[in-house]
């Protein structure tokens, strides 16, 4: 995970959070959107970006937190704690 | 890979298509425009890169053998909007969401994961002759229309008769 090219954002530390989403999607957008507005520390990396040949290394690492390898999918602390999906108030819950 | 983001108008033009495709089919786009019009960019941007229109909220390697099922509107699309009144990236609404009765949120993913995908196969099974029928058949008694599913559909995509108007055929 730490060869792939990940945007980070700073912000306030909140344990180590990673996002995977997608450029086309509209609620990685609104995830992507509420990390901002919590300010935490975060990284994210938008997958359907990444080349051909890492493509398939980063949809694993996605299926290792989430078995149906969807998007959103937050990641804290190494998998502590994973959130699928635009889950606002969960997420607020976890990183407010 | 990255490709130059689709004009305004573009955008504008997929956009009054596919309302009008689906008001015309019983369907409705998400009132939300600016959420709505992010998707159909989406759209556009996978036709560009995968010579389709997948899912945006979808990977996708651009093989369309694979991703037939995710071809939007998506195989998953009805059952999703029955179930929680929205379609996965919910571009799709349902009526209920159209008069403000029920609020729209992300949803859980229906398509299988991919160590239980084969290729194509989608929600659907290949029927065989002489075995149950995979979904029931729908007869709309107005016009006729004949439709395979677990439910008929809101509207006729034919005539536009509701789904009462509906009867179980085979």
């Amino acid at each position: 995970m730490n060869q792939m090219k990940m945007e980070h954002v700073p912000g306030t530390l909140k344990g180590k959070i990673t996002l995977f989403a997608l450029s086309t999607c509209g609620w990685c957008a609104k995830t992507k959107a509420l990390l901002k507005e919590l300010g935490v520390d975060h990284y994210y990396i938008f997958v359907d970006l990444l080349p051909p040949e890492e493509l398939e290394e980063a949809i694993k690492e996605v299926e290792k937190f989430n078995p149906h390898g969807s998007f959103p999918t937050l990641v804290i602390d190494n998998g502590t704690r994973v959130i699928i999906g635009f889950k606002e108030h969960e997420i607020r819950e976890a990183l407010g | 890979m990255t490709f130059p983001p689709p004009s305004d108008d573009e955008a504008e033009t997929l956009y009054k298509k596919l309302d009008r495709d689906a008001e015309e089919g019983g369907y409705h786009l998400n009132p939300d425009r600016e959420f709505t019009k992010n998707l159909v960019r989406g759209l556009l941007v996978n036709e560009k890169r995968f010579g389709y229109p997948s899912c945006p909220c979808r990977i996708s390697f651009g093989n369309r053998e694979e991703d037939r099922d995710i071809i939007c509107p998506c195989d998953y699309r009805d059952p999703d909007l029955d179930q929680y009144n929205a379609c996965y990236c919910a571009l799709y609404v349902s009526d209920d969401v159209l008069k403000k009765k029920v609020p729209v949120g992300s949803i859980p993913e229906r398509r299988p994961p991919r160590s239980e995908r084969r290729a194509g196969a989608g929600l659907r099974s290949t029927p065989a002759a002489g075995r149950q029928l995979p979904f029931p058949v729908w007869r709309c008694r107005v016009c006729g229309y004949l439709c395979a599913r677990e439910t008929p559909p809101l509207v006729c995509p034919v005539c536009k008769a509701t789904k009462d108007r509906f009867e179980r055929f085979m």
